[in-house]
């Protein structure tokens, strides 16, 4: 079957790169914008974006996001080959982190991010083990 | 509140943004970290923080935040007032502490963030 037709944008995200961390989420926040999205619908668009954008970023040694903008719906993809989350259960609550010193000192690790993803989409799935890493797939509703 | 009398309660110096003193925020949060800033805020309002790097710069333009002040005299380096800059973001630096100047701009009217909406997470 043919894929929907929509605007796709793909994004490799750097292990520790945090010059550039979070740029892929602000121009999917504006693109969707652009396309007619309201603040609301973008915000919530860009949250799991971002939070997902660090998380790989920060835990993963890096991965890759992809997106699909569709007429009424977003789609994001992350995937990274990082280490897994061994308890995805424990990881989804809140103030759950093993972010070490360093990251806390720059404003993350506060145990938000996963949560703040599935609050923030309407669809959220999440698989991880330490062999394939971490895959996430968000669905917002425009 | 407007900006300009946010600037005025709190002596705070304007880093960059002067065009935009006329802008309106409704709520604040005072906080220093970003993932709290998303969970806690809403569209349009305003961020206290100590945290000065170029992620609370980007956190405020995910969160759509409509303006930052740095606490306890603190500014941006650089690269932050650049991306702030490009991202219309105004900055401000309030001698006050964080508890200070939350304290005063709650004292003269302005609101904490309403309670969090969207999806529960209570798994
Ligand atoms: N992609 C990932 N790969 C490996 N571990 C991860 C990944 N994403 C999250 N984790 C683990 O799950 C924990 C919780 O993640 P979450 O995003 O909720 O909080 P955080 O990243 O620690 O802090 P915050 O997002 O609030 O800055 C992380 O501390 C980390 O141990
Ligand atoms: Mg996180």
């Amino acid at each position: 079957m043919p894929e929907e037709p929509g605007l796709i944008l793909e994004f490799p995200l750097e292990h520790y790169r945090f010059e550039i961390a979070g740029e892929a989420s602000s121009k999917i926040k504006q693109v969707v914008r652009q396309l007619g999205v309201n603040a609301q619908t973008a915000r919530r668009i860009s949250v799991c974006a971002y939070e997902a954008e660090l998380n790989a970023i920060i835990h993963a040694y890096g991965g890759f996001m992809r997106v699909r903008v569709l007429p009424d719906r977003t789609e994001l993809e992350v995937t990274d080959a990082g280490p897994g989350i061994p308890d995805i259960e424990a990881a989804m609550r809140e103030g759950f982190s093993t972010a070490p010193d360093n990251i806390r000192e720059m404003g993350f690790g506060a145990g938000m991010g996963l949560p703040n993803m599935a609050r923030s989409a309407d669809e959220f799935e999440i698989r991880s083990s330490p062999e394939n890493g971490t895959w996430i797939r968000m669905l917002v509703r425009h | 509140m407007k900006l300009f009398e946010i600037q005025q309660l709190l002596g705070a110096s304007q880093i960059w943004g002067q065009h935009c003193l006329d802008r309106e925020v409704a709520t604040a949060c005072g906080a220093d970290l970003m993932s709290d800033v998303l969970a806690f805020t809403k569209d349009g309002a305003l961020l206290l923080t100590g945290l000065t790097n170029p992620q609370v710069i980007r956190t405020a333009d995910v969160g759509g935040l409509t303006a930052i002040v740095f606490v306890r005299g603190k500014t941006p380096s650089p690269e932050a007032a650049e991306m702030a800059k490009s991202l219309d973001i105004p900055l401000f630096s309030t001698p006050c502490t964080l508890f200070e100047a939350c304290g005063i701009l709650f004292s003269q009217g302005l609101k904490p963030c309403p309670p969090r909406e969207g999806n529960s997470v209570d798994a």
